[in-house]
């Protein structure tokens, strides 16, 4: 449920490195957590996100949320298909419920992210 | 007409049925296209039902009786106080004076509503510890907006640039949409274990580029902030001003003053407090209160007396302008007078110690079956969990809500605040009667049995009303809003 080549955000986003890129995601906690996903708004291809800053919303049938970038850099792809198709977030958080991909700005950042046995740890006190 | 058991207004329509005659005009006719330019008269006529007076009055009739009002059941909507509205205060509002006053009438003429206002100011002044009131916001979050475009325009006069606003992550949603409207960055602030406001964790945040702190106290867990005076020594040391949002004065009515616990500014929802409608059987009306440092930043006009006159005074060089339209919700501002007139400061005092002791009755009969988890004394609300209940036999604190409404009685708030998990949030009041407590006390304690013992009849709920459990993804995602014919 909680795939251990990711690194987690205290936000409950995940981060993959894929090559020089990392694509970015909400975790099953979080997924699990915001009930039934109705609207992702995402940010254009080419914004400039900040670590652990607000780089768009997730909204469900229970609450809205900020999504948090998990590493600074350039939005290069976005999820258009979760326009249409937004419970894929629910569905598969890890796989085609992915979010962005961003071309990282200083990649070190992602050691300041949580591996899967920590996350499971706060995750673990949360619940 | 499937799935529903009446029609709308527009399936009721018969070509050529009215509702009303009219006499002939007594000036000559003149056809449209002489008295509206050619490109502001629409091609088709609007698709209107034509319909007779008794079909309206008998479809309306029917919808009415749809409706939950607390006119008709209990409602216990933590985070919107939901208590009794006088009937004495329709017949002040109705008196001639106030509903044929024209809002263009001179203050001259005006005189007695000018006086009522100011009054009105007096008595809300003094019962938050605030120095000047203005009633221009027409609810809670407009007050919300008012309050912290007047904390902008005093830094701004001031020549200071302060960028943020600490909310607590308990705060009602509206608090960090006030705050970005106004152009602040919103800055998160964890409770610690016991619900309050984390003081150390607001002691890292706190610096002089931060504006404001808008804190909810009692906050939506139904807590009394607990570090108050700690909270406003340091946002206050550090040259910050602290906003109360007022949605949960009902429990310190009388009590304690959030001007005297250091709140610069408050708005004051008259609509919940002072027991003036809500919402569509309102409007709204939030009133704002400042300190005397934010008086010049009031919104325009304001109401002056001198000596036993009454004026509107629009001559304030560093007001935030006119936010609304005239002068706020006028006919609530009678119903919230006539309610602090009638009350009296020992009566205002007994709704907060009655809505205290209402929720705390509630609380202590309801602890053995739901999680708790604050487990403190409450003021005017508490915030249970519906954690073991979806754990252990698959019934979610929704499913729970819409069983309640087979009770009869309106669903709580639920799944807020969001740092509970399944969270019912219950607030009784003050007008609630023993007897309707304890039977919604049954009511809970029997969700709870069902839940074990039958977590399908929970699962289905609700089972009684005209309108059966909604499709809440389907109406977010594809949102059908409008009636198209056929």
């Amino acid at each position: 449920m909680y795939p251990k080549d990711l690194r987690y955000s205290s936000e409950h986003e995940w981060a993959r490195v894929e090559g020089d890129r990392v694509r970015v995601g909400i975790t099953k906690f979080a997924a699990d957590r915001l009930s039934d996903v109705v609207f992702v708004e995402l940010p254009e291809v080419g914004a400039v996100v900040t670590f652990m800053q607000p780089f768009g919303v997730i909204e469900s049938v229970k609450a809205v949320s900020d999504l948090y970038a998990p590493v600074s850099g350039n939005v290069v792809e976005v999820n258009t298909a979760l326009r249409d198709s937004p419970e894929v977030v629910n569905s598969d958080p890890y796989g085609a419920g992915w979010i962005i991909v961003v071309e990282p700005s200083d990649p070190k950042e992602l050691d300041k992210l949580m591996t899967v046995e920590q996350y499971l740890k706060v995750i673990g006190e949360e619940a | 007409m499937k799935g529903r058991d009446f029609p709308v207004i527009f399936e009721l329509s018969t070509p050529g049925r009215i509702g009303a005659s009219y006499p002939e005009p007594d000036v000559p006719r003149r056809p449209l296209n002489a008295l509206l330019p050619a490109d502001q008269i629409r091609q088709v006529p609007p698709g209107l039902p034509e319909v007779s007076e008794l079909d309206v009055v008998r479809h309306y009739t029917r919808l009415s009786h749809r409706n939950f009002s607390i006119d008709e059941g209990f409602y216990p909507l933590g985070s919107c106080t939901m208590k009794y509205n006088p009937k004495i205060h329709e017949d002040a509002a109705r008196l001639p004076g106030f509903s044929r006053l024209h809002p263009y009438t001179m203050p001259e003429d005006a005189q007695g509503a000018l006086e009522l206002i100011w009054e009105l100011e007096q008595a809300l002044a003094e019962i938050s510890g605030m120095d000047r009131v203005t009633f221009q916001p027409a609810a809670g979050a407009h007050g919300e907006l008012t309050g912290i475009l007047m904390i902008r325009a005093y830094f701004e006069a001031r020549g200071e640039r302060r960028t943020k606003v600490i909310v607590p992550d308990s705060a009602h949603g509206t608090n960090p949409a006030t705050a970005a409207m106004a152009g602040y960055q919103v800055i998160t602030v964890k409770s610690d274990a016991r619900g309050n406001l984390d003081v150390q964790a607001l002691r890292e945040a706190m610096d002089s580029s931060v504006a404001a702190i808008m804190l909810t106290n009692p906050n939506t867990l139904g807590l009394f902030e607990e570090h108050i005076v700690e909270v406003e020594e340091i946002v206050h040391g550090r040259g910050g001003q602290m906003y109360l949002d007022g949605a949960n004065f009902n429990a310190i009515l009388g009590v304690t003053r959030p001007g005297d616990q250091g709140f610069d500014v408050m708005h004051m929802n008259l609509h919940k407090t002072f027991s003036t409608p809500h919402g569509g059987g309102g409007p709204g009306a939030g009133a704002v209160g400042v300190k005397a440092h934010l008086v010049p930043f009031l919104p325009v006009p304001v109401v002056e007396k001198e000596g036993d006159r009454f004026r509107l005074d629009y001559d304030r060089p560093q007001s935030i302008g006119k936010i609304r339209a005239f002068y706020g919700n006028f006919g609530n501002l009678i119903r919230a007078y006539a309610y602090i007139r009638s009350m009296g400061a020992d009566g205002l005092r007994q709704v907060a110690e009655t809505a205290v002791l209402n929720a705390n009755y509630v609380l202590a009969r309801l602890r053995d079956r739901f999680d708790l988890p604050y487990d403190r004394l409450c003021k005017h609300e508490f915030v249970l969990s519906g954690t073991r209940q979806k754990k252990q036999y698959g019934v979610t604190t929704r499913d729970m809500a819409k069983r309640l409404l087979d009770y009869g009685f309106h669903a709580p708030t639920i799944y807020f605040p969001l740092i509970v998990d399944e969270a019912i949030m219950i607030e009784p009041t003050e007008t609630e009667s023993k007897r309707t407590l304890d039977e919604f006390i049954e009511a809970m304690r029997a969700i709870d049995r069902e839940a074990q013992e039958n977590p399908q009849i929970v699962h289905d709920a609700p089972h009684t009303t005209p309108v059966r459990r909604l499709d809440e993804v389907r109406a977010a995602r594809q949102p059908d809003l409008r009636w198209r014919g056929g």
